[in-house]
This record gives C-alpha cells, structure tokens and sequence, in this order.
C-alpha cells in the first residue's frame, strides 16, 4: 500500500484532551519539562507528565538511588521535589515557557488530604491539561500500605480529589497488586477519567562483593525494556475491562513498542527509562512513528485497538 | 547540534595496577571546561557509564582522555576496546571547574582516580598565569598515575600514599596539610575530587575557598531523574546537572 507521509495521522485524543501525537515522557523522567532545550524542541512532544510532586518538600531517599539491571533499572528516588507552591510558583512557569501545549501534573499524597490539597492547588493552574493521580505511595494513615493496592483506598482518594477539581483526573497504577483490572475498576466507578498502567514494579540488586543492597532504600522501582510485556499485558487487560482511555506505560523503546502497546489497548504512551540512557529517545520514537505506520498501513492511531 | 555522538578510540592502555588511559578522537566542542565529565553508551549495558575527562581539546576534530579505575563489568568492558573501535558518548555534561577565581596559588586535590581531572584543570589555569600545586593520593605506589604528565607541565606534584610506598606516607589530606605547614599562607584555593569521605574531610577542615567534585550513582547524567541530589544551601541540587563542582561553602554534608 503506498501513502505519503502527509497522511499519516499521529494525533490522539484522551478523553476531551488532543495530543498532537501520542508519546509523553512519564514523570519522574523528564524533570519538571524544561531544561532538555540543549537536547531537541519538546514542542514536539505530545505532552509531558512532571515529576511527582508532593503537598511539602522532599529531599527524597538516600543514595544511592539506582541500581543497573538487565534490561532496566531500579530507581528509588522517594519523591524529591520542591512542594506544591514552589512547584506553581517555579517550576510550571519554567515548564509552560518551553512548552507551549497542555502538561500533565503527577500528584502523590501520603493521605488523602494531602491528594486532595495538591489537586485542588495544581487544578487552578492554566499550563496543565490533566491531573496524573500517583497512587503508589505509602499510606501513613493506613498502615503504610500503598494506596494504589486496594480498592476501596484508591476509590476514596479519586472521590475526594473529584470534589475539588475540573480538570481530567487520570490514575496511576502500581502493577504491584494481584489483579489490576479489580483497581482499575474502582477507579473508574470512583470517578477517575483515565488510567495510566504501569508505575514501576517493586525489585531490588544485592552488590556481590559487599554483599549490601545496591539501592540504600534496599529496593525501588523497577523499570525499563524488561517490563514492557507485563505492562503491555496490564494495558490489555485493563482497555478491555475499562471504559476510560489507558495510557500505556512500562518500559516503552521504540516506536514498535508504542504501536504494539496501542493495538493492546493503550490510547496514549508515556516513555519512562528510555529518556534516561538516551536523551533523544522520544524524539526519535516520534520521527519513527510515521515510519513503522506506513510499513504497517497504519494511517490512525485512533483505531488500532483489538 | 547533536549531544549524543560517535568518537573513536585512538589509544586505550593500563597505566596503573587498576587505571586505564583511553584517548578518543572526534568532535569535542560540546566540552567545555576541565572536570565536566561524558556519558558513555557501552554494547550490553543498559545504563550509560560517567566518566570524568581526563584531558581535551575543544574542536571539531579534537581529542578527548579519560583516565578510569577498572572497577565493574562496564569498566572492564571498556578496557578490552582497541584503537579504531568507536564508541558513542554523551558530550559535555555538567558544570566544570571555574578556572577564573581570584587566586594565584591553587591547590589541585586528588584521591584515586579522582585524579582524572587534574590534567586539564592544570593546564587551564597555567594559561591563566596561575601556579598551582598538585597533591595526589593513592593507597599504594602501583596506583599512581598523572605524576609525570603534570610534572612536565611545570606543576609542582607532591604524591601520598596510605602504605608510604611513594612520596608522603598517609591521606592526601596529610601530605597537603605538611605542605602548609612548611609553605604558610601561600595556598589560596582549592580544587579536589575524590572519594566521598575525602571530600567531606576537607569540607570539614580546609580554611580557604574551594570547589568539590562529586560522584554519585547515576541513571541519567543530564539532570531529568534525580537519582544523584546532593543537599545544598540552595536545596537539592542535581550533581550531574548542577553539579559535579560544587563550591565548599554550599555543601551541606550529613
């Protein structure tokens, strides 16, 4: 089948929201959106999910952070960022001078008042076009349990922070859970507008000669090539289950891996790890998009759902 | 202009017991000052490896050293690369040295192969009419490295060692405070990289200005994860990004 380029539409939609094009850095990769200008124009982005972003301050764990893997790493960085208001009053005005199109907000909480606090305070803000809820993190009022892995805990937060917002409320899922389409259920009924599957999945790197955890935290977050097919297989399961739009995310490479995560489901991708060992990666996964389509016969990504 | 570039190895030989000398030619404009450092991309590694430039001429077809400690797989793939092979590198990441302080006589600290920098820092502040000192500390004589180079750029180079095989007997710190003290007043700043507990020990106990070279475990290299933040005055500051020098009196060290 012949097609020119001109053709081929990468544009997607995410509920009310249009993305000229599917691929977001996924937070925690891509800073607070500025500061790759040496690298590429991030105009050319679909959008960017900011780092994780708290109601106080956060220095983060101790380092090391990292640990090698594989195919992947193991990051455990423990949230460090400046707080809400210094993220408004800093870092989205250096973030919305770059980049001129809707950015995604990542909101963690250790309660569900510091959710609700946070969404309510980031929902005012123009530059952001969708609230990215993190509902991996520990619940200090719950017996420390992340919120993300129950369902009751994941549809309280989502109601709560609902109350208080416009914006679309999309929710991160932590693949560390027994059945994920049971939570992605609950946030949907809760309210939630979208999912994002998958945060990083919990793993841990002993260093042999020492014979310590590489990781000070002992273990982090696992992330990279390794656990496309686990979140490929989470995506499938939950855009089948669920009625909302999934963004796709969990060791994302090539432009392959993003039509291949699409067709299973996914109405968008996030790029994670790979940012991280090349800084040019989104921007080549999206030279190759139009590329791998036409060798498909792709020409929407609107309808690549099976 | 593209970061991310192919340069090609020229010479790659052991000159210690555990520290190679790895030449690469190509185009170096991206590098900028002395104790910025590059990432490199290695076959089979899924992170890159930092590696802090030794030595460089800035231009299009230019010259890069890097002096490393074979220390892992990645290390030790790196040392079995021969001259033609090319290797695709991260170029000029983090802030460098400011050769431009206000001081006639700096000290250049080193431990291990926290050395590496000291080359180029030399040689920038040489064309600055500075003359600084070289104190470079080592475990044991077979681990020393750099003497000659910069005795032959005129820098006065004491060495130390733990064991008291070469030079002054003990930490770097030792030899560079009997210098002092046979030297008073005469040392008005400080470079140094090296180990973490070296660096917090001048922290703690040098009486002039100076700025540090930090090394952490890092994912990224240029600043988007967060994985080596150090605690300043400022607040959490990125050691690739912000970093890797850092002045003294803006560490907060626990």
């Amino acid at each position: 089948m012949e097609m020119k380029n001109g053709e081929i539409d990468l544009s997607v939609d995410l509920g009310s929201l249009k993305l000229d094009n599917p691929i977001i850095p996924a937070s925690g990769c891509f800073g607070f959106g500025y500061g790759m200008e040496d690298y590429y124009d991030v105009n050319i982005l679909g959008s960017i999910s900011l780092k994780g972003t708290t109601l106080e301050p956060r220095f983060g764990n101790p380092l090391p952070r990292v640990a090698e893997c594989e195919a992947g790493l193991i990051n455990s960085v423990g949230l460090q960022n400046p707080g809400i208001h210094k993220v408004i009053e800093e870092e989205l005005p250096k973030a919305a001078k770059v980049f001129k199109k809707p950015l995604i907000a990542n909101i963690s909480g250790f309660s569900i008042e510091e959710y609700v606090e946070c969404c309510r305070l980031i929902d005012t803000q123009e530059c952001i076009g969708l609230i990215e809820l993190n509902v991996s993190c520990p619940n200090v009022h719950g017996g420390g349990m992340s919120f993300g892995t129950s369902r009751e805990d994941v549809a309280k937060v989502i109601k709560e922070v609902k109350r208080v917002i416009t914006k679309p409320l999309y929710v991160k899922l932590t693949p560390n859970v027994t059945d994920i389409v049971s939570i992605g259920l609950a946030a949907q009924e809760a309210g939630a507008d979208g999912l994002v599957a998958i945060n990083t999945m919990l793993g841990m790197r002993i260093d042999l000669k020492t014979r310590r955890p590489v990781i000070a935290n002992i273990m982090g977050g696992f992330s990279g090539p390794a656990i496309f097919p686990v979140a490929l297989r989470m995506v499938y399961q939950l855009s089948h289950a669920c009625s909302i739009p999934v963004i796709g995310c969990g060791g994302i490479s090539s432009a392959k891996d993003v039509l291949e995560m699409m067709i299973g489901g996914a109405s968008a991708v996030e790029i994670g790890a790979a940012n991280l060992i090349n800084p040019y990666a989104c921007k080549e996964i999206i030279e190759n998009l139009p590329v791998e389509m036409e060798k498909l016969g792709i020409t929407n990504l609107k309808e690549l759902k099976i | 202009m593209n970061r991310d570039i192919f340069l090609e190895i020229t010479e790659n030989f052991r000159i210690a017991s555990k520290t190679m000398k790895m030449v690469l030619h190509g185009d170096t404009r991206l590098i900028t000052a002395p104790g910025q450092f590059v990432n490199l991309k290695l076959e089979g590694k899924y992170l890159r490896r930092p590696i802090s430039v030794g030595d460089y001429d800035s231009s299009e077809s230019g010259s890069l050293t890097l002096f490393y400690d074979i220390v892992g797989e990645g290390t030790a793939k790196m040392s079995k690369m021969r001259p033609g092979e090319k290797i695709q590198i991260l170029m000029g990441l983090g802030n460098g040295f400011d050769t431009h302080m206000d001081c006639k006589k700096p000290a250049l600290i080193g431990g291990g192969i926290g050395c590496a920098p000291m080359l180029a820092l030399a040689k920038h502040l040489n064309v600055e009419g500075k003359k600084p000192v070289a104190f470079l500390g080592f475990n044991t004589r077979k681990d020393v490295v750099l003497f000659e180079e910069l005795t032959k750029l005129g820098v006065e180079t004491i060495i130390s060692t733990v064991d008291g095989t070469e030079g002054v007997k003990g930490f770097v710190t030792d030899a560079y405070n009997s210098y002092c003290t046979q030297h008073p007043d005469e040392i008005d700043y400080f470079y140094a990289c090296g180990p973490m507990p070296m660096l917090k020990a001048l922290s703690d106990t040098m009486k002039i200005d100076g700025e540090l070279s930090l090394d952490e475990r890092m994912a990224c290299g240029f600043g988007i994860c967060m994985c080596c933040s150090v605690r300043t005055k400022d607040g959490a500051r990125r050691i690739c990004k912000d970093g890797p020098i850092f002045r003294k009196e803006d560490l907060i060290w626990k």
